[in-house]
């Protein structure tokens, strides 16, 4: 037993051994051996000019802010535009089958669209047929289209995770004389999201993203901060500015989601 | 008109390549030898490029880049176009091009990246709005410009312009001139800003009830906008472009094709 | 109490339920058994308006339940099941699976039910568990607790579908003792199940089912001890 035990140390040892000298090789290489290619000079002037991301860098943390406000308006709608429709698509009975039908055409065309698409047509079409301002805001209509379109993302999920329960708790629930709607309230959906946490968590990274799209209507957001910055200094390094902001915020969010995920995975052994 | 404008441009070039000597000064220095390879937009805009077709030498900078090129020792022939973005125009790393045209203004955080040639052109920049805004009020006074709701192309010099126009709201950005134009026809914003030849055709042919309030002359400002071939930084070739330049420009050919391909815009209103 | 006539039940090309007669008089313990697949569980899986049935009527109280245009709501609140799998709601404590109903049917709030639910747990030897989680329990105690929770709507007639199918068999006999103690007290049963022994020893009357039909019923002396039909015999032999 100790014999083992002994191994097994070792065992890990060499392992920790062999992953050390590994990263520190890969890590060397790239600092030693990419700055050693003919064109990195060029292109560290051109993506990591420290003066240029050093002359950029406070504006585009400005336009940062209104990347996190779009997030903050959108996603409570998504959430519950989402749940919503997810619950449309699970009513049973046959008078609601034109609500059922609306529903699941909403999720199959949203989800079909690219979100790009969807931006454009909505921020630019429907402002276009004479709403007056500031109905017509590029702010109102580009936050729809993103919430159109990750509402029926969120609303798969949900569903998926509403299909998971199993027909029995339904079943127990109704036997003890609760309506369908008290059903879905307290048995059906506190599982359900909770089973898909981790998906939803996955929307949210891309949302946070995607809020950047917006800047195709107009909105001076960070991405387009950095596009400006780009054309007027003729370099790249805004972009990556603009990348660091970004993942700052999503490598957290993107490692919470995974910790949910192994979480739950646990949890059901 | 057409054959008038040919003609015009047949003569130019008759004259230029009559002057040629600076095919010494350009050998070996382009990516291919005895050829010109010249970049423009994709797809070029009128009345830079007509009809997206820059080797029928017409639209202003066709005719630039074909009067440049004699002037160097090119034929014709001799002259080769790709397309790029603006992007892949100041990407690091060999490029595919000799000299770049579209509309690139000349500015000294750029000349840090890349080079460019003497200024082919000095634009006026002008205010491209709707008939309905004018109606309402609006006037050619910075004053009265700060209360509307701007819009530009992203990537234009518009963007630091209208930053020194410092308007009450915060402007709004497209990538493009086709965005920017939808965001007018929507009722987004209420006016935009481009170079003057831009304003002038998107107000005629792009935008219902479209009207330019007033312009910015070139010559308003310590900076004017001014337009320059795009060249890799470095490029030997600088030296050959700008004296072919320079001597487009004394000869008066420059002032010519600007003549023939842009329109005069005395009637647009100059802003105090 | 309740009684079903000419009911039938197919689940698309096979009949499930053919023809079922059965009545069921207040306080009585019917038990039913047979082979799997023979429709003790459709049977009272049907009771409780789990499932509609083709055609025939089922009486509760003098009402005809079957009736396709009634709310089926307020009858199962009146009638208990108790399934094979538990089917506790695994997110909240057995206290709040206890409660969930009478607190949003009855509309009664988390005070006034405790005392009354607490007496129910501590009957059944649960009092320690209020505070669990199901997965935090044997599969006996969440039984038990599945029990608690159908007894808390008060109903009037209990149904049991194979309720120690699942279960260790150590762990059968206290759920047993809790189903002794119901039937002591009049509780009207209806009880699917394999546990002949315990079916032969409390249930006044059993009912062999085979393909659908009742073949045959009658006091526990007569269908186990006595069985008539072969079939019976057959099925008898091999489990008991």
């Amino acid at each position: 037993m100790t014999r083992r035990a002994a191994h097994q140390a070792q065992a890990r040892r060499k392992a920790l051994r062999i992953g050390a000298g590994s990263t520190i090789a890969v890590f060397a290489a790239v600092v030693v051996f990419v700055p050693m290619a003919p064109g990195w000079p060029a292109v560290q002037r051109s993506f990591f000019n420290a003066e240029v991301l050093q002359r950029t860098f406070p504006g585009l943390l400005d336009a940062f802010v209104l990347d996190v406000m779009i997030f903050a308006w959108s996603a409570p709608a998504i959430a519950i535009l989402g749940l919503l429709v997810a619950i449309a698509r699970d009513l049973r009975s046959p008078a609601f089958f034109p609500i059922r039908l609306l529903a699941t055409v909403y999720t199959d065309v949203f989800r079909g669209l690219p979100v790009i698409l969807v931006i454009y047509l909505i921020g630019f079409g429907i402002p276009g047929l004479g709403l007056p301002r500031p109905w017509n805001s590029p702010y109102i209509w580009g936050s729809l289209a993103l919430v159109l379109v990750y509402s029926a993302y969120v609303a798969e999920v949900i569903r998926s995770g509403i299909d998971s329960i199993h027909r029995s708790q339904r079943a127990a629930a109704l036997s003890l004389g609760l309506g369908h709607g008290d059903t879905m309230r307290f048995v059906i959906l506190p599982q359900a999201l909770r089973n898909v946490l981790p998906a939803n968590m996955n929307l949210v990274v891309a949302l946070q993203k995607d809020v950047a799209l917006l800047s195709f209507v107009g909105p001076v957001e960070i991405f387009r901060q950095a596009g400006v910055y780009k054309s007027l200094y003729a370099n790249f390094t805004p972009y990556v500015g603009a990348a660091l902001i970004f993942l700052i915020i999503t490598i957290p969010a993107t490692r919470y989601a995974d910790y949910l995920l192994q979480k739950q995975r646990q949890r059901q052994g | 008109m057409n054959t008038l404008l040919t003609s015009a441009v047949a003569l130019l070039i008759a004259t230029t390549t009559a002057q040629a000597g600076g095919h010494g000064c350009a050998a070996g220095k382009t990516l291919t030898d005895g050829t010109l390879t010249i970049a423009t937009g994709n797809p070029a805009y009128y009345p830079w490029v007509m009809n997206d077709a820059p080797e029928s030498k017409e639209g202003f900078e066709a005719a630039v880049a074909y009067a440049v090129a004699n002037e160097m020792g090119f034929d014709d022939d001799a002259v080769t176009w790709v397309r790029t973005s603006f992007d892949e125009a100041i990407q690091p790393g060999a490029k595919n091009f000799d000299v770049n045209m579209q509309q690139y203004s000349i500015t000294p955080e750029r000349e840090m990246m890349v080079d460019f040639s003497l200024p082919y052109y000095t634009s006026a920049m002008a205010v491209l709005t709707t008939g309905k805004v004018i109606s309402a009020g609006a006037e050619p006074t910075l004053e009265s410009l700060r209360g509307l709701l701007w819009g530009a192309a992203a990537t234009t010099t518009a963007v630091p312009m209208l930053a020194e126009i410092a308007p009450n709201r915060d402007p709004m950005l497209y990538n493009d001139n086709t965005d920017v134009t939808a965001a007018i026809a929507a009722n987004q914003i209420d006016a935009a800003l481009f170079d003057l030849p831009t304003a002038l055709f998107l107000s005629a042919v792009m935008v219902e009830d479209g009207a330019l309030l007033g312009q910015f002359p070139a010559d308003r400002s310590e900076a004017p906008d001014q337009f320059g071939m795009l060249m890799e930084e470095g490029n030997p070739l600088r030296d050959c472009v700008n004296a072919a330049i320079t001597s487009l420009t004394d000869s008066g050919a420059l002032a010519e094709i600007e003549a023939t391909w842009l329109q005069s815009a005395t009637g647009v209103p100059v802003i105090e | 109490m309740l009684r079903l006539e000419a009911v039938n039940k197919s689940f698309g090309a096979n009949k499930v339920l053919d023809g079922i007669d059965l009545e069921v008089a207040k306080g009585e313990m019917v038990c039913l058994i047979g082979a799997s697949g023979s429709g003790k569980s459709t049977l009272l899986r049907c009771v409780n308006l789990l499932e509609p049935i083709d055609d025939g009527t089922i009486w509760f109280d003098g009402q005809d339940i079957a009736d396709p245009d009634l709310d089926p709501q307020p009858i199962r609140q009146r009638i208990g099941i108790v399934f094979q799998s538990f089917n506790l709601f695994p997110h909240m404590t057995a206290m709040e699976n206890v409660m969930l109903a009478p607190r949003r049917i009855k509309r009664l709030s988390r005070a006034s039910l405790h005392a009354s639910i607490s007496t129910l747990f501590d009957r059944f030897g649960l009092s320690d568990r209020m505070g669990h989680y199901p997965d935090q329990l044997s599969g006996g105690q969440q039984q038990r607790v599945a029990i608690i929770r159908a007894l808390a709507m008060q109903p009037e007639i209990m149904l049991f579908d194979e309720i120690t199918s699942a279960l260790d068999p150590e762990l059968v006999a206290e759920v047993l003792d809790v189903l002794r103690a119901l039937h002591s007290e009049g509780m009207t049963m209806i009880m699917a199940t394999h546990e002949i022994g315990f079916a032969r020893e409390l249930s006044d009357r059993i009912c062999f089912l085979d393909g659908g039909r009742i073949l045959e019923q009658g006091p526990p002396s007569k269908v186990i001890d006595d069985p008539q039909e072969a079939r019976t015999r057959a099925f008898l032999s091999r489990v008991f």
